[in-house]
């Protein structure tokens, strides 16, 4: 008797049993002469030949294959229509060493999916996607699908799908290929023997791409779907071959795999201790404490800093947080954002105290300090009684005075613009601050510029701003 | 331990990295961009993911791909961009994968602007997706609680492998307050469940989809039993001067910071006033309030919104006790005083002994 | 079997579905679709039980996963095999 050795059989990367499949377990839910059954061996055949099934992670989304789970014995995550790109992605990111794998429909990845595909493809994420183009939405019964052929009837093309309305069938891998970092997209077909033996050859090749870490790549499958088309099985496996292939050529569309670099690996992750360090949060100093000397005399400042953006008015606002906080008060600082911090006004409150600190806005602030006349108008009235209000202009003009608040104006910007630069204009503004209220961190504020100026030269210019304000505040209070 | 002057969107990045947070997906937007920011500054160097997304779909969907291998992970958006991650807090749930999501409140609806409201109470507690789930939310008030608050999403996220998303406004988002982060960071191992490309997890599947009506009412009821768990174990709230309170103001995030003023003044002035603040607002304080309702005469519901929050609070009552409602939107921030007037005159009205005001 | 077929083909008749495409690929043409119904209600495809070359192309054209298993002579049966 001759002996005979199994040449094919049901790959190892199937379930023996579809466990997870209610009924039949022993066959695929797919209809007859379907070409997603055809798919999946190939696929699974590759993963066998490869060694890469317990590597494997297979992202199938909505369609007739929303239950390859069902089937491949690999790791499954099944996920929403048209995401699989994106969830590939935070897989793969995740587990570089897996083999990620998108299984997508047309009405899927070409449609619904169009953006996450596109941009998957674009940073070349290192997973292998296999696109199975049938022209035709099957699982919801025949909707027009984004590779629907002109003329063909659907459900929602009842008439032939018209270009001028639905617009022309979307060639994936020819879109694809306008981008750079794709390694390999190919065109296959189930429409004969040997455009199924092409196929699977493609489907390795594609895994291959991504076990060598050279990025992404891309199969389009162009497959029968009988039960939609109406047509039995062998015919429809003729159509593929006869028509499908007109619209949509076969062959290979990008083919790099000799030459694209090997995606570099990342680097291996600090140690658990070095992360507050790389947070900036390492503990040279230990810091004031909360409630410490300087919170001996009660303190409860209320600041509003007003100006236009790029005056420097967040700026100081925070060297004011930052210095009460090093004094070991209670402090907030709180900015108005958006348009205002591109151009127009910017304002920002800054509360620093001894207790604890209710609400971080400055609705009636005791000290503002405003860089420009529209500021001083805008919020001169909502000072409190006995305030202080700083001015960055000689005078305040004549119908803005209130007899009931303190009010110093010198002309800041151009006290700094003659030690280097009017934009220091807001710390000669501070310096006019630290003279004129007897405030408990003052001896801080050198320091925290220290901090947060990181140009020397402009750090140079801040402190002699500084000392400049406070000297015209004393000129002022003198007069 | 040494407080850090820092912002609040930057303080949740550095407290969900000390967490154990290494994967950031996201898509700018004011005024949440922050949070990108330094995700990208930090998560590369402490050897994690940060990636920009193609939109606020993807990215909701890059996250359900990292929970499902297993990585503590987030992202970030406000109102716009959080309406968009919808489908995927669904899917997210339902197929049980936890996840951080830091929704920085902006004015709605539609393009509305950037200044702060709270407008999205309605989309994150009550859930803008389809079926049956729920997401659990934190509510802080400070710069201290945007890192406390996150840590402990991520832990909640876990316990219930649930989405926890934290919930703040524009102005938690932008403004700085010293924070005290934690000495030493976290990293829990990969949840058993997860399909991390390994022999181990091979047979683990991650999905949503439950074909069979019996099985989908099932998976149906076990969440809802995770979520029933989670309204026993994971209330949160902040109680000031409730315990005397003719009236209970009630307000959430910045508002909650405001009315702790207003009850400073009321107190001042001899008004009886408490202020209930929500951390979680769901799981709701709704035991709580009830609690409360037995002593106090009327609440008094502060919103930046035109009445999202005061739906529960009314499900809460339950008509026990009358409600007065004061709210801001478009980005206008209640004012104390007006508070403190719109309070004077509720107390005048609900409460049987006015001449305590003048006490 | 006849004896010097170079091949053999097991057909799960109750994993088949009756879509005729292995019938369609099989160049040798010795499978065809029974004329009974499996339990599912498809004509299974069948193997005439000669003249298999043990090419495999059926099984590859064959969507259900474990319908078909593919046999090729050892090739130390072969008498070329043998020779060598």
């Amino acid at each position: 008797m001759p002996e005979f050795a199994v040449l094919h059989e049901k790959p190892h990367s199937f379930y023996s049993l579809y466990e997870r499949k209610g009924e039949l377990q022993h066959q695929t839910h797919y209809c007859p002469g379907c070409g997603h059954g055809i798919v999946h061996k190939l696929v699974a055949r590759a993963i066998d030949e490869l060694g890469i099934q317990n590597r494997a992670i297979l992202v199938s989304p909505v369609g007739c294959s929303v239950f390859a789970y069902y089937y491949f014995d690999v790791g499954n995550v099944q996920v929403a229509h048209g995401r699989a790109p994106a969830v590939a992605t935070g897989v793969k990111r995740a587990h570089p060493e897996s083999i990620v794998i998108s299984y997508q429909g047309d009405g899927d990845l070409a449609a619904i999916g169009s953006a996450e595909i596109l941009h998957a493809a674009n940073r070349g994420e290192n997973i292998t996607v296999f696109f199975v183009n049938n022209a035709i939405y099957g699982m919801t019964g025949g909707q027009m699908a984004p590779t629907t052929l002109v003329g063909q009837k659907s459900t929602t093309s009842p008439f032939g799908r018209n270009v001028w309305n639905e617009g022309s069938p979307i060639k994936v891998c020819e879109l694809l290929n306008a981008l750079d970092a794709p390694v390999y997209l190919e065109r296959v077909a189930l429409g004969s023997n040997k455009q199924i033996m092409a196929a699977a050859r493609a489907v390795r090749r594609a895994l291959e791409v991504q076990m060598r870490g050279q990025g992404f790549s891309l199969i389009e499958v162009l497959s029968p779907c009988p039960t939609i088309w109406k047509k039995d099985p062998v015919e429809a496996q003729h159509w593929v071959a006869e028509e499908l292939v007109k619209t949509f050529p076969l062959g290979v569309v990008r083919d790099r795999t000799k030459d694209a670099p090997v995606r570099p690996a990342s680097a291996a992750p600090p140690a658990l201790d070095k992360i507050p360090g790389i947070l900036g949060l390492e503990q040279d100093d230990p810091g004031p404490t909360v409630g410490g000397p300087a919170a001996r005399e009660p303190v409860e400042l209320a600041v509003k800093v007003a100006g236009f953006g790029g005056q420097g008015v967040l700026l100081l606002g925070e060297v004011l947080a930052e210095a009460g906080l090093a004094s070991g008060l209670q402090v907030s600082w709180l900015p108005s954002y958006g348009p205002e911090m591109r151009s127009g006004t910017s304002n920002c409150h800054v509360r620093i105290a001894t207790r604890p600190i209710a609400s971080p806005l400055v609705l009636r602030p005791n000290v503002l300090l405003a860089m420009n006349e529209p500021s001083l108008r805008k919020f001169l009235p909502t000072v409190e009684p006995h305030g202080l209000v700083i001015y960055n202009g000689a005078a305040c003009p004549a119908d803005c005075l209130r007899p009931d608040v303190t009010l110093i104006a010198a002309p800041f910007a151009q006290l700094a613009d003659g030690l280097g630069g009017a934009r220091a204009a807001n710390i000669a503004m501070l310096g006019a601050l630290l003279e004129a209220a007897p405030v408990p961190f003052e001896s801080q504020v050198p320091n925290v510029l220290r901090k947060l100026v990181r140009s020397p030269k402009w750090l140079e210019i801040d402190l002699a701003a500084l000392a400049r304000g406070r000297q015209a505040a004393r000129q002022e209070v003198a007069s | 331990m040494r407080r850090e002057l820092i912002k609040g969107n930057e303080a949740i990045v550095k407290a969900a990295i000390l967490g154990g947070c290494r994967a950031f997906y996201g898509y700018p937007i004011t005024p949440a961009s922050e949070i990108a920011e330094a995700a990208a500054l930090y998560m590369p160097q402490a050897g994690g993911v940060f990636l920009q997304a193609e939109s606020e779909v993807a990215a909701i969907n890059m996250i359900y791909g990292a929970a499902s291998a297993g990585v503590r992970s987030m992202t970030a958006s406000s109102g716009p961009g959080v309406s968009l991650m919808q489908e995927g807090f669904s899917y997210l749930a339902g197929s049980e994968l936890p996840c951080v999501v830091a929704d920085i409140m902006r004015g709605g609806p539609g393009l509305g602007n950037i200044a702060p409201e709270q407008g999205d109470y309605h989309q994150v507690v009550k859930c803008g997706g389809h079926g049956n789930y729920r997401t659990l939310v934190l509510a802080p008030d400070s710069v201290q609680e945007m890192c406390d608050l996150t840590l402990l999403a991520f832990d909640l996220a876990d316990t219930y492998r649930n989405p926890v998303v934290v919930l703040a406004d524009g102005y938690i988002g932008q403004m700085m307050e010293p924070v005290a982060f934690p000495d030493a960071a976290v990293m829990p191992s990969a949840p058993a469940w997860a399909v991390t490309g390994t022999a181990e997890t091979r047979r683990n599947l991650v999905t949503s989809i439950y074909l069979e009506p019996d099985v989908l009412e099932a998976h149906v009821r076990k969440l809802e039993a995770k979520y029933r768990r989670a309204e026993q174990d994971a209330v949160r709230f902040e109680s000031r001067e409730t315990q005397d309170a003719d009236i209970v103001l009630v307000g959430y995030g910045i508002v909650g910071r405001v009315l702790k003023e207003v009850v400073e003044a009321a107190r001042a002035e001899g008004m009886r006033v408490g202020l209930l603040r929500p951390i979680s607002l769901y799981p709701f304080p709704t035991e709580e309030i009830r609690r409360l309702a037995r002593h106090a005469q009327a609440f008094a519901v502060v919103e930046m919104s035109t009445g999202q929050m005061l739906d529960d609070v009314r499900l809460a009552l339950e008509g026990r006790r009358p409600i007065e409602f004061y709210s801001r939107v478009g980005g206008n921030v209640p004012a104390t005083d007006a508070v403190l007037g719109f309070v004077r005159d509720a107390l005048l009205k609900h409460v049987r002994a006015p001449e305590v005001i003048h006490a | 079997m006849k004896t010097g077929d170079r091949g053999r083909v097991d057909l799960d008749s109750e994993e088949c579905k009756g879509c005729g495409l292995c019938v369609e690929a099989c160049p040798p043409k010795v499978l065809a679709l029974a004329s009974h119904l499996n339990r599912y209600g498809y004509h299974p495809a069948t193997y005439s039980g000669e003249g298999c070359t043990g090419c495999g192309i059926c099984y590859f054209a064959c969507p259900e996963p474990g319908a078909i298993v593919v046999w090729r002579l050892k090739a130390e049966a072969r008498p070329v095999a043998q020779a060598a």
